[in-house]
């Protein structure tokens, strides 16, 4: 496909616009970040996006390409439009800002409302001593690595049905503070996942784990809120 | 009550449920092939403290668990506010359990 012209569309405007369209030459390597960079460079100097680091570390170039949130800068032509036509748009389930860029203040918003690192030590204590094979520190390993590029945000149809839904990448962040041994108070960070739009309203259809360009699932982490909402109850009384 | 809390009773009463409606679709298998009448069933059911608390359970159950369900349909599909949705399915679980209870009365109650 390295010879000839991808057919090109690409999101103009905000929650209301329309499709451009531009002829981008093929090229044999070309991610799909390279060919919204060259839209911008050669036809459209005013088309705005997002990214930084081109090479999958900094989750700021997500866009939906052909229908699918994904990475542009990791995303290869080739592998999703072998027939040549690329449509470019924005993530789902945020405000449109301008042509590839959207708000992502709610997201960011529902992230914190999760509640922060907080611990219990001072400088004057000895480091917490962690063993890296305990059951809970296994499970914050296996999701610890978000970069918050909303990507899992975007493929959730429960986030596009129920704005209050806190969503996957909020709910995995949750479930990390709440297996991290070093949280001051991992009750409060529970009841703050179990808040109306919490891990209770996730359906478990799992297209967050399916589309993470990191390989983590959220899914995973939010079944476990879950479960770990049973026994609270059941132990404790209240939440 | 809290979404932990209702999530609980969802699966709860789905547990309870899942032997029941497996008996109760034996038992219409049974009754549709065996050709029994109304005037039998009735004759098998009338008086019988068993058939009603199976039903009467049955029909608490269903009641408890469709609203949590529906509640969830109601928030992600229609613009109804989250208060008036509580207060709706409230209304409907009762609706449930009084006609459920009623038929189950009916099935249950007079006779022998």
């Amino acid at each position: 496909m390295a010879e000839g012209t991808l057919e090109v569309r690409i999101w103009r405007g905000g929650d209301e616009g329309a499709f451009g369209a531009y002829a981008v030459p093929a090229r044999e390597n070309q991610t799909v970040l390279d060919v919204v960079t060259e839209v911008q460079r050669r036809f459209e100097p005013s088309l705005a996006y997002r990214f930084s680091c081109r090479v999958g570390v900094c989750g700021s170039c997500a866009m939906t390409i052909n229908g699918t949130p994904r990475w542009t800068c990791r995303t290869h032509v080739k592998r999703v439009a072998p027939e040549g036509r690329l449509t470019i748009e924005p993530l789902r389930n945020m405000k449109r800002v301008k042509d590839l860029a959207c708000d992502m203040d709610g997201f960011l918003e529902k992230w914190a409302s999760v509640g922060t690192f907080e611990g219990s030590a001072t400088r004057a204590d000895p480091p917490a001593a962690i063993d890296p094979a305990s059951p809970a520190r296994r499970e914050v390993d296996a999701a610890i690595q978000c970069i918050n590029c909303a990507v899992c945000y975007a493929a959730c149809d429960v986030v596009a049905w129920d704005p209050h839904y806190l969503g996957p990448a909020a709910l995995n962040r949750a479930w990390t503070l709440y297996n991290d041994a070093r949280v001051a108070d991992r009750r409060a960070v529970l009841e703050s996942a179990l808040q109306p739009g919490g891990c209770h309203t996730c359906h478990s259809h799992g297209a967050c784990t399916e589309h993470c360009p990191v390989g983590l699932s959220p899914t995973a982490g939010i079944a476990g809120l879950k479960r770990a909402s049973l026994l609270a109850m059941l132990k404790g009384g209240r939440p | 009550m809290s979404e932990a809390r209702l999530f609980f009773l969802q699966r709860l009463t789905a547990l309870v449920m899942a032997p029941l409606v497996l008996v109760h679709l034996v038992l219409i298998v049974y009754a549709v092939q065996g050709g029994l009448t109304a005037a039998e069933i009735l004759g098998r059911t009338q008086g019988s403290v068993l058939w009603g608390l199976f039903y009467g359970t049955f029909v608490l159950m269903a009641a408890i668990h469709a609203p949590i369900g529906l509640r969830n349909v109601l928030r992600e599909w229609t613009g109804i506010g989250r208060r008036p949705i509580d207060w709706l399915m409230v209304a409907f679980g009762l609706v449930l359990l009084g006609l459920g209870w009623r038929a189950v009365a009916a099935v249950v109650g007079g006779g022998a």
